[in-house]
């Protein structure tokens, strides 16, 4: 936890809450009793938001973005794929140095978590998750097995569309975000009331990763793109200066 | 016409999830074996210093449930008020790293954090605001990550000249940010999602 970035510590960008999910979505059953009701506190952000955790390459172990191998060392069982893409912010800029964390359901839809009860089997050499921080130019890269669809409790006959968790970090902890992507052609998407607690179909696109055929490897894997775009912060110089400068 | 501006909008959110332990704690969860341990398990190193503090708490929906699968981070600066890592304004005490990910008991609800009292950092403006935890709250069922923050109810003078608590209109809500004191560096606060004595989230 060290290595500050010392041109990342600008007031951030307001949230636009209209992309985003409202909290209160009733086709998605537990947001009715988890969405705050009252209206959010709105304001600036403060150094409590622009100052965040780091996080530092020695604790990424060398199979951390391996998720076919980084449970026993036996490869795990599916459709071998790698995502990669980049992490950037509002303004363009890709954002170096930060933990990207996913999670998933193995290839046949089945979290490996006391309580998924899917019939679907675990794989004994599937763990479910990964971690990596981003390369200099904000770039990541995950191999994987493309995760399975699976019912889930909320109307009856619910599915996901397959679809893989990710926790990312900015440089301030105001930028905190946990997100899913989706796959190109799935047509599960169209049908989930979580995808669906997002108003835009806009907003929804960027979630569904592309396949990229030039980051397929032949014989080997097939590939996703999958970026990443965290609030940005203002670049200014006139900036809550009290002086008046 | 108008030029354009180029900015990139932020990815929407989704709902963590019912299963976010496996990507976030996975030895807490019993997934051990990709690890070798947890990020985040405490926000301070042996020797920092300030005073040692514990918090204790639920989240409480709607209907008045208990939160099993809730999980929180929380981010913090050290006894002299300084954030580690990029704080422009100077070095934090080094046994403090401020972050810590905190996840409910499977089986109570209740969590639990072990730290130190922040000192007062300034708001942008430089008037001091009183010390705080920023929370950043996630589960099933919530669409958004909830911004919110954890003051402390024995700094009633630092708190009346919080220019943040200031800007809660509704007075009365701006006890449920305050910590209850129940023993020497004991302190108990529930977040709230709905309804009866909901907890203050922010937008910032
Ligand atoms: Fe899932």
């Amino acid at each position: 936890m060290t290595k500050p970035n010392s041109v990342d510590r600008g007031p951030l960008f307001f949230r636009d809450r209209d992309w985003h999910p409202a909290a209160y979505t009733p086709g998605y059953k537990t947001s009715m009793t988890r969405a705050p009701h009252r209206a959010l506190v709105a304001m600036g952000s403060t150094l409590s938001e622009e100052t965040g955790p780091a996080f530092g390459h020695s604790m990424i172990g060398e199979l951390d973005n391996n998720l076919v191998m980084n449970f026993t060392g036996q490869p795990a069982i599916g459709e071998r794929i790698i995502m990669h893409g980049r992490v950037l912010d509002e303004n363009g800029r890709g954002v170096p140095g930060v933990l990207v964390e996913m999670w998933q359901a193995n290839a046949g839809g089945r979290y490996r978590h006391k309580k998924d009860g899917y019939l679907a089997p675990l794989d004994p050499n599937f763990g479910g998750c990964g971690r990596t921080l981003t390369g200099p130019d904000g770039s990541y890269e995950f191999l994987t097995v493309r995760p399975g669809a699976y019912p889930w409790p909320n109307h009856v006959n619910n599915w996901r569309p397959m679809h893989i968790h990710w926790s990312i970090f900015g440089s301030g902890f105001g930028q905190r975000l946990i997100t899913q992507n989706y796959f190109q052609g799935d047509p599960l998407i169209d049908l989930c009331p979580i995808v669906n607690t997002i108003g835009k179909q806009e907003a929804i696109d960027v979630l569904v990763a592309a396949l990229d055929m030039n980051r397929a490897i032949p014989m080997d894997c097939l590939a996703y793109k999958f970026d990443i775009v965290l609030r940005g912060r203002r670049q200014s110089f006139f900036e809550n200066r009290k002086e008046g400068m | 016409m108008v030029q354009r501006l180029d900015y990139l909008k932020e990815t929407p959110s989704q709902t963590a999830g019912p299963y976010v332990h496996i990507g976030l704690v996975p030895n807490a969860l019993g997934n051990p074996g990709i690890y070798p341990e947890d990020l985040g398990r405490s926000p301070i190193l042996p020797g920092a210093k300030g005073e040692p503090i514990t918090l204790t708490g639920r989240v409480i929906d709607g209907a008045g449930m208990i939160l099993r699968d809730a999980l929180f981070e929380s981010w913090q600066a050290d006894a002299a008020g300084i954030y580690p890592g990029n704080d422009p304004r100077g070095t934090a005490d080094p046994k403090v790293t401020g972050w810590a990910r905190v996840a409910a008991d499977f089986d109570s609800g209740i969590w639990r954090l072990d730290t130190i009292k922040p000192g007062r950092v300034p708001f942008p403006d430089g008037r001091l605001m009183a010390p705080h935890i920023a929370v950043w709250l996630v589960a099933r069922g919530i669409n958004l990550g909830l911004q919110t923050r954890i003051y402390f109810e024995d700094e009633a003078e630092a708190n009346a000249q919080c220019p943040v608590l200031a800007r809660i209109e509704h007075v009365e809500r701006r006890a449920t940010l305050l910590a209850r004191k129940t023993g020497p560096g004991a302190y108990e606060i529930d977040f709230r999602l709905q309804g009866e004595g909901e907890t203050v989230f922010f937008d910032m």
